[in-house]
């Protein structure tokens, strides 16, 4: 037989910023979350605001910068294409909570 | 027939700069209502799920099955509710002015998106679509055109179809951008019923999360030029000045100038600063492709960066 036990565990929350030039303190262009507690849900077009201001606003609010973009060299002869969003931050935040784990 | 009213150099030069055109409730109610009832909907309390749907709806529908490639003029049948549709002088005009007199059918498609109610019973939770452009990547200065038709008025909760307006010139490959949420400047289509987005190929795009209780409808036209897209609009209205440069940042009090000037060097919410001044170029390029016209220039953009010497 087996029962269910309480256990404290870790989970990631991960949000991108996407800002308007290299640095972290210019202003946020775009956005997204992606939630490891299973608390929250966030999809494409559901929030027309910004969550910071800037990056630099998300690290005084705690989250933890985990990647940066880097600044690549254009290519000869291509120096006027654009693509994706260039200026790309990933941040965490590791939330504690109760989970159910099966036991003996 | 009447005569296609062409778009003016405005309208083009805003098509140029943000990649759409939207026409509000230029259908009228008589062709919406025919589109409507042609598309086979079936009552939706018969559906358990969307693929279902989709299913029934695609199999009595009286949407033409079109191979690609075909002449637009030769897609649909006569009485055709897109028929009738394509050829009011608004859109005509329209479709004249960036794909020509002869664009060829690339592919059509009802697209559907489902209230909560068609998820309960599924294990497949129910979410906005993420951010595409569509087909691949394409890299081409020659553009196709899609015709977003809403045949009935969209209100926010119906989830309308989300775009990014100047994104279009943006070399992406197709939902390789999902990883974006949100961005600024995104906007929502809510419209009146008959409404048209004319949309470069280009634009990200997606739909949106319906949290009405009806299912809502939108019909994708993809179209390809047959010619070269070079002064297709009515160009009359194009200034003596259209090559005259202006002062740039140290421009005292006076007002705006050329407003087509004004439009290709309008920045857009999301644009990064140093891309968006490429976002320039590649708009001042787009636009000299139009005009077929090589010595254009908006605010010394590309003249600064071409004045070599050999």
């Amino acid at each position: 037989m087996t029962a269910k036990l309480n256990q404290l565990s870790v989970r990631q929350q991960v949000m991108v910023l996407y800002t308007a030039n290299s640095a972290l303190d210019t202003g946020v262009i775009a956005w997204s979350f992606y939630d490891g507690t299973g608390k929250t849900v966030h999809m494409a077009g559901d929030q027309n605001d910004p969550p910071y201001r800037t990056g630099l606003d998300a690290l005084l609010d705690g989250w933890r910068l985990i990647q940066a973009s880097p600044l690549i060299s254009h290519v000869s002869g291509d120096e006027f294409r654009t693509d994706y969003l260039k200026y790309e931050f990933f941040f965490e935040k590791m939330i504690e909570q109760v989970v159910q784990m099966e036991g003996l | 027939m009447p005569k296609p009213a062409l778009l003016s150099s405005e309208q083009m030069a805003q098509f140029a700069s943000r990649g759409f055109l939207m026409m509000e409730g230029v259908v009228p109610k008589r062709i919406n209502d025919q589109f409507l009832n042609d598309i086979g909907k079936v009552p939706e309390s018969e559906i358990s799920d969307p693929m279902s749907y989709y299913g029934k709806v695609m199999g009595t529908s009286a949407i033409p099955v079109v191979n690609a490639g075909v002449p637009l003029s030769e897609a649909y049948p006569d009485e055709n509710a897109i028929t009738k549709m394509l050829a009011l002088p608004k859109v005509a005009g329209a479709v004249k002015s960036l794909v020509g007199d002869a664009p060829s059918f690339d592919h059509h498609f009802l697209h559907m998106t489902f209230p909560p109610s068609f998820y309960e019973a599924s294990s497949r939770p129910q979410a906005s679509q993420h951010w595409h452009q569509d087909s691949t990547i394409d890299p081409r200065q020659a553009f196709d055109v899609q015709i977003m038709y809403f045949p009935h008025a969209v209100t926010a909760k119906m989830g309308g179809t989300r775009y990014l307006p100047g994104s279009h010139l943006r070399i992406v490959s197709e939902a390789a951008i999902g990883r974006y949420q949100n961005i600024k400047g995104q906007q929502f289509v809510t419209c009146k019923a008959g409404t048209l987005l004319f949309m470069h190929m280009g634009i990200w795009h997606g739909g949106g999360l319906n949290l009405s209780n009806k299912v809502r409808y939108m019909f994708k036209i993809r179209m390809c030029p047959t010619e070269r897209q070079e002064r297709l609009w009515d160009t009359s209205d194009l200034g003596n000045d259209h090559h005259e440069q202006r002062p740039i940042f140290w421009t005292g009090l006076k007002g705006k100038t050329n407003p087509i000037h004004e439009m290709l060097t309008t920045p857009e919410p999301w644009f990064e600063y140093d891309t968006g001044r490429l976002e320039y170029i590649n708009r001042v390029l787009f636009w000299r492709y139009l005009l077929g016209d090589d010595s254009f220039d908006a605010d010394y953009w590309l003249t600064r960066v071409e004045n070599e010497y050999a």
